[in-house]
């Protein structure tokens, strides 16, 4: 085992033991206690949207449409088969899993005729129609949703979420840095070059798409096994630019990134809930607030300097 | 029949509304190469300064929706200014991000200042209904439908007679040869922001006409429908966002009353997904060949 494999399996286990510390000793109380799993979601949301946003470097606006079919299909399937919650979870989670990339494939194939701010467009309007189908069909139960859906992803087993979002994101990590994965960044850096090398460009798209739509839908079943009820109100178009502003803010194309913003922009709502009614002000303006900081020049003089380049690294990011 | 042209009106009217917001996407989207996600806010922006004036500050009509027109085109230019100008060279996603963060700063201010509480408004259009054989034409729809075209013709006029259409026609064309021919980018652009917000507060006036109810969150949705108008015409294409809008309207309208009212929004961005596949640039959008 190498020494970077190792220090990774230490964070791991580190991280794991934090939480449980954390959990076990009381010292969270019943609010931050409930922000675990969502941070852990969050994580699985943005380093899947990582993937076709920033690697294949396409802007996907419907993150939370592959996520509410993976909801959906994991909460009918733990309603309606009666099996042991083991057995139940694993087959929502496969069958959450497997659905949502199936239309992550449908969703990639126009992917091969569009880019920019057309294939946004068209992402979009996907997640809408999902929502609007959801919202029609008679066994998702309308706009009222399903509800009484069993806990099993809540914060008592917070074990499942962690292992499946440790999951996710070696699965994503190494995909990148694998052959197809390099293939997926070529395009994004130039798809006509990637192209004339003899890469199939139409089929990494396809393949980031389908993966990234893949732990979406895990996401998705977590999701409606930690809060019990499902709304296609939940996953309208406001959940999907929440993905996206955790991936944009943590760095385009890095998944440390996206892990450290999720968790950030998961409990930062939490922190200012004190200030109450000026929350959502005060979020709006740190947004705007970061992303023009992000990019003046007060930014590029520190990270000139040797003392304050230090602790913003080499590259973008928060 | 009756049935049906009664609907097709329907759908002219809120079709008409989308191509006025859409304008204001294609515009800006055309000059500053951005999606303003913020753009949908100005018609809440618009509804909520009708509201005050008219009745709280009890103003005459005419007055209220000049001040309430004015005031957005104001604001659209405090928001570039503060939020995009600093942006303009920075990687597309970091603006579109923060026209997100503006949007929901204006949402939430709103929401501070008016509660979420939904806020009821009788229409200020004062016109009698028109009756043509068994057909009513609302006072509402009259006066939307002619103040939609009225605005789509003057807008054109400005863009293809004037200086300062010229103006913007050009740096939406290159913006580099534009300021080197001597055009002053920022105000071209600041003007591109007014005139788009301008349309805004008239699409936010009309539709409250329509909807007779002002909330923090009223501008998301017709913003997004327009928004798709603006991309199912061609973005960047003037006269594509008016056609867009207006099917858009009509496509919405008949698809409630012939089909199924949950299904309408699936049917609407349905017909946005299948026409994107077909013309990947929209109805009226060229297609800019790449250079290697």
């Amino acid at each position: 085992m190498s020494k970077s494999k190792m220090k990774n399996l230490l964070i791991i286990i580190a991280g794991f033991l934090l939480i449980t510390v954390l959990l076990k000793g009381e010292f969270l109380n019943r609010q931050y206690t409930s922000l675990l799993v969502p941070m852990g979601i969050n994580i699985i949301l943005a380093v899947s949207l990582n993937l076709v946003a920033g690697f294949l470097g396409e802007l996907s606006l419907g993150h939370a449409g592959f996520m509410s079919i993976g909801a959906y299909t994991g909460a009918i399937i733990t309603l309606n088969t009666g099996l042991p919650p083991v057995a139940a979870m694993t087959l929502a989670l496969i069958c959450g899993g497997i659905t949502a990339a199936i239309f992550g494939f449908l969703i990639g194939v126009p992917v091969l005729r569009l880019n920019g701010d057309y294939l946004a467009i068209v992402t979009l309007a996907f997640g809408e129609i999902i929502k609007s189908i959801l919202n029609a069909l008679p066994f998702t139960n309308g706009a009222k949703g399903l509800t009484g859906i069993p806990k099993y992803s809540d914060h008592k087993n917070y074990t499942l979420v962690y292992i499946l979002m440790i999951v996710t994101v070696i699965v994503i990590r190494n995909f990148v840095k694998s052959r197809d994965g390099r293939a997926v960044t070529a395009i994004r850096d130039n798809a006509i070059a990637t192209e004339s090398i003899g890469i199939s460009t139409a089929r990494y798209k396809v393949t980031a798409f389908v993966l990234s739509a893949f732990f979406a839908g895990i996401a998705g079943v977590l999701y409606a096994h930690n809060v019990g009820l499902i709304k296609p109100t939940t996953f309208d178009y406001n959940k999907s630019i929440e993905i996206l502003v955790i991936v944009v803010l943590g760095g385009m194309g890095s998944i440390q990134g996206s892990i450290i913003a999720a968790v950030i922009l998961t409990v930062l709502p939490e922190l200012l809930r004190g200030t109450d009614d000026f929350r959502m002000l005060l979020y709006a303006s740190v947004l705007i607030i970061m992303m023009i900081f992000n990019h003046s020049k007060i930014k590029e003089g520190l990270m000139n300097n040797r003392t304050t380049g230090k602790l913003f690294g080499k590259k973008g990011g928060l | 029949m009756l049935k049906f042209i009664e609907q097709l009106i329907n759908g002219l009217q809120t079709g008409s509304i989308y191509a006025l917001i859409a304008l204001g996407y294609t515009m800006v989207y055309g000059i500053a190469k951005m999606i303003n996600f913020a753009h949908g806010d100005i018609i809440m922006v618009g509804a909520y300064s009708l509201y005050v004036t008219v009745s709280l500050f009890k103003l005459p009509i005419p007055a209220a929706v000049i001040i309430t027109i004015a005031f957005c085109s104001l604001l659209g230019v405090i928001v570039e200014r503060i939020a995009y100008k600093p942006l303009r060279n920075a990687p597309r996603l970091a603006v579109l991000i923060t026209a997100i963060g503006v949007s929901y700063f204006l949402q939430s201010a709103a929401l501070l200042i008016f509660k979420a509480t939904p806020l009821p408004f009788s229409s200020i259009v004062n016109v009698p209904p028109l009756k043509i054989a068994d057909i009513t034409i609302s006072g509402n729809t009259l006066v939307t439908l002619f103040v939609t075209f009225a605005s789509m013709i003057l807008l054109t006029l400005f863009i293809q007679k004037t200086k300062h259409g010229t103006a913007m026609r050009a740096v939406s064309e290159d913006q580099a040869a534009a300021k080197l021919m001597g055009i002053n980018i920022n105000l071209t652009i600041a003007l591109t922001f007014a005139i788009g917000s301008a349309l805004a507060a008239v699409a936010g006036v009309l539709y409250l006409s329509q909807y007779q109810i002002v909330k923090p969150t009223m501008g998301a949705l017709p913003g997004i429908k327009a928004f798709v108008a603006a991309v199912l015409g061609g973005i960047g294409n003037i006269p594509g966002a008016m056609l867009g809008g207006l099917i858009l309207g009509i496509v919405e309208s008949l698809s409630k009353a012939y089909i199924s009212t949950e299904l309408a929004d699936a049917i609407v961005f349905g017909i946005l997904v299948l026409v994107l596949l077909l013309r990947p640039a929209g109805l009226l959008g060229t297609k800019k060949h790449e250079k290697v």
